[in-house]
């Protein structure tokens, strides 16, 4: 039998805190990143890039940060749109304030600088609970997609109020811009999924994520026991939005190349995010990504089915979407609450027990 | 600085108007907030659909024409009459509680017991599943509204107030109208709420529902009702604003409006969905009037009244007239 473990048998605190305790899921993970780095590159072209990869990778970082506030501090927020647009536009002045600064400076101080004002729309939570809280990040959502709209010093004085990514290099590869390669491009968002990955779920198995998943779960109670609420939140405010501003800066300068804010960020991407993470799972790092890939997905998918072998209209294509995304979420509530994410563990549960489930 | 003062007044005056408007979307979510304890972010939607339907029925268009026609290759769009706008309204208004009916039995009946958060979400995707069902219904070019509501300046307000101040306010006939709709309204919620057998029903739920549940009244039945009310104000909310700006998709966005308007005058309280209405109303309009437009460059109606609801629930986060938060352990 592949699959093990059946019971603890874990001798050490490091093998009783792994992340992928059953060696068949630690080989397989070191497969899939073997795949990621060294197979994939090879093997792609724009088409599959822009398409699906890009969009994949990006939005699986915008759905680790959200899951890291919604699905694991309990604070649900509708500014993720506002928050992307926080790191884009960062980004954006960094390059061209800074052209000779590395991109990877560039889009990791656009995740810090989106950290602050994430902080900063996060101090309301500390006196505002639940759907007022949610209702309350729409202001960020709204401000700060009007303040990119309005004030010109954000898109330098561009007669169109458009951004657009001058041309960047890293180590010496070309990765914005107008000639740019499949590989490229893939590769240097894939270095940021792994590394959000990675940091996202060390923090969340330790005792800031434990502190985080006390306030969801019961926020006075764990007041109580000793976990500092305004700690709490405003880390998992600050460390979601560096997530989402490094999605943000990423999805503006490596996929969009050029970017209108109310169009790129307005409220459907909130929504957007929020869904990949309902349907993938809330409070799992790996929902995050089965999220991000079922919704990255699912349009292409419908459009190859509707437009390519159907010969459907596109407006009717894109209407029958909604239907479908609506009506998944709310199956998915009502079968799973708890995602993509519940499903695998309990496939992977059932492998275990196998093959004597009793 | 008369002249500015008039300007203010007037703006003053169309706020309020504007905010009765906000306060009719926001009473559909206080209704159902308080029975059955979800916040309906669909309400914006429904709106939409509803507006949706009433044009599609007062035009005779055949409903999912467009998904017919590719999938058959056929071409049917219209049934070739009109329907007056009275039998529209009342079959749109079957539509409605035939759509509330569906959305208990196949959704929320399955939730009940569920963390308010996940119902909340199970909305914000039933509000996906409509519009694209509206969409697929009725197509989803601008449809314009015309079920005979009076409209344009209202020429005796404009005159009286030429001669009082010197200078004519503009304001609509059809705010005019909506005003007393809006109030009418509410004073007929009010009233079923307090009077009628069903009301007071829907009032018990809302305050317990265990206890409701023990004394014999039909939880089911009096969410449908509820569900059916809220659709009534959405009808009622998607003909004003439809008449307003034409029925499109920016419509289901009033929604986003109305939450503010929620939380300022409290989740749970009639009077305070129509004075929160009132104050964004006025306040989105004074403050773009003043400061938004000379100072800000303008459209800070887009988030004025976010940023107002956000700095004063942080003074009192139960909003105006909502129930005192208790927290236990």
């Amino acid at each position: 039998m592949l699959y093990r473990e059946s019971g603890d048998f874990s001798s050490t605190y490091a093998e009783d805190s792994q992340t992928f305790p059953i060696k068949f899921d630690r080989y397989r993970y070191y497969f899939v990143l073997f795949v990621a780095i060294a197979v994939i590159p090879f093997m792609i072209n724009d088409y599959w890039v822009n398409s699906l990869f890009l969009p994949f990778l990006i939005y699986a970082i915008a759905a680790i940060g959200l899951n890291i506030l919604v699905g694991y501090c309990g604070q649900v927020s509708l500014g993720t749109g506002g928050f992307m647009a926080v790191g884009a536009y960062a980004c954006y002045k960094l390059m061209t304030s800074f052209p000779d600064v590395s991109m990877l400076i560039h889009v990791l101080l656009a995740g810090l600088i989106t950290a602050a004002v994430g902080v900063l729309f996060g101090l309301p939570s500390l006196r505002i609970k639940g759907f007022y809280l949610a209702v309350a990040t729409l202001a960020a959502q709204f401000f700060l997609v009007w303040l990119f709209n309005r004030v010109p010093w954000f898109y330098n004085y561009s007669a169109s109020g458009q951004i657009s990514a001058p041309e960047r290099t890293f180590l010496g590869v070309n990765i914005t811009g107008a000639n740019t390669q499949a590989w490229a491009t893939y590769l240097f968002c894939l270095m940021f999924v792994i590394f959000s990955a990675y940091v996202a779920r060390n923090l969340t198995r330790g005792s800031v994520g434990r502190k985080w998943m006390a306030i969801r779960d019961m926020d006075i109670a764990a007041e109580i026991i000793g976990v500092n609420p305004l700690r709490a939140k405003l880390t998992a405010f600050a460390i979601s939005s560096f997530f989402i501003g490094i999605s943000g800066a990423l999805f503006f300068s490596i996929y969009l190349g050029a970017v209108e804010v109310g169009e790129a960020f307005g409220i459907q991407k909130s929504f957007l995010v929020l869904f990949m993470i309902i349907i993938g799972g809330l409070g799992s790092i790996f929902g995050s990504f089965a999220g991000a890939a079922f919704l990255v997905l699912l349009p292409v998918v419908l459009k190859i089915v509707g437009v390519d072998w159907l010969g459907w209209p596109t407006d009717i294509v894109a209407h029958l979407q909604l239907v479908i995304v609506g009506g998944l979420i709310i199956v998915f509530l009502i079968a799973e609450p708890h995602g993509l994410a519940q499903l695998w563990r309990v496939a992977k549960e059932k492998l275990r027990l196998w093959p004597f489930p009793h | 600085m008369p002249e500015q003062l008039a300007f203010a007044l007037e703006v003053t005056a169309n706020g309020l108007m504007a905010g009765v408007l906000y306060a009719l979307v926001a009473l559909g979510f206080v209704l159902i907030y308080k029975a059955s304890g979800i916040f309906n972010y669909a309400q914006g939607v429904m709106a939409l659909f509803a507006a949706l339907t009433l044009a599609g029925i007062m035009d005779g268009q055949v409903p999912f024409s467009h998904l017919i026609n590719a999938v058959f290759g056929t071409d049917v769009h219209h049934f070739g009459w009109n329907v007056p706008a009275f039998l529209a309204i009342l079959l749109t208004m079957v539509v409605m509680i035939a759509l509330a009916y569906a959305v208990q039995r196949l959704v929320f009946r399955h939730l009940v017991g569920q963390e308010p958060i996940i119902l909340f979400m199970a909305t914000i995707g039933l509000a996906y599943f409509l519009e694209g069902v509206g969409d697929l219904m009725w197509g989803s070019d601008i449809k314009s509204m015309d079920v005979g509501l009076p409209q344009g300046i209202n020429t005796w307000i404009d005159e009286t107030t030429f001669e009082a101040l010197g200078y004519g306010f503009f304001i609509d006939n059809l705010d005019i109208v909506a005003s007393i709709i809006a109030a009418l309204l509410v004073i007929g919620l009010v009233m079923f709420a307090q009077y009628t057998k069903q009301g007071r029903a829907m009032r018990a739920v809302a305050d317990d529902h265990q206890a409701a549940l023990s004394v014999g009244v039909s939880l089911n039945f009096i969410w449908i009702l509820v569900w059916s009310l809220a659709g009534f104000v959405a009808l009622v909310a998607g003909i004003m604003w439809g008449t307003k700006s034409g029925v499109q998709f920016s419509l289901s966005l009033i929604a986003l409006k109305a939450l503010p308007v929620l939380m300022l005058g409290g989740f749970t309280s009639i009077p305070g969905a129509i004075v929160g209405g009132l104050i964004i109303g006025v306040g989105e309009k004074l403050f773009e009037f003043l400061i938004g437009a000379p100072f800000l460059g303008g459209a800070t109606e887009n988030w004025f009244a976010y940023m107002l609801a956000l700095i004063f629930l942080v003074f009192r986060p139960q909003g105006l007239f909502g129930e005192k938060i208790i927290e236990r352990v």
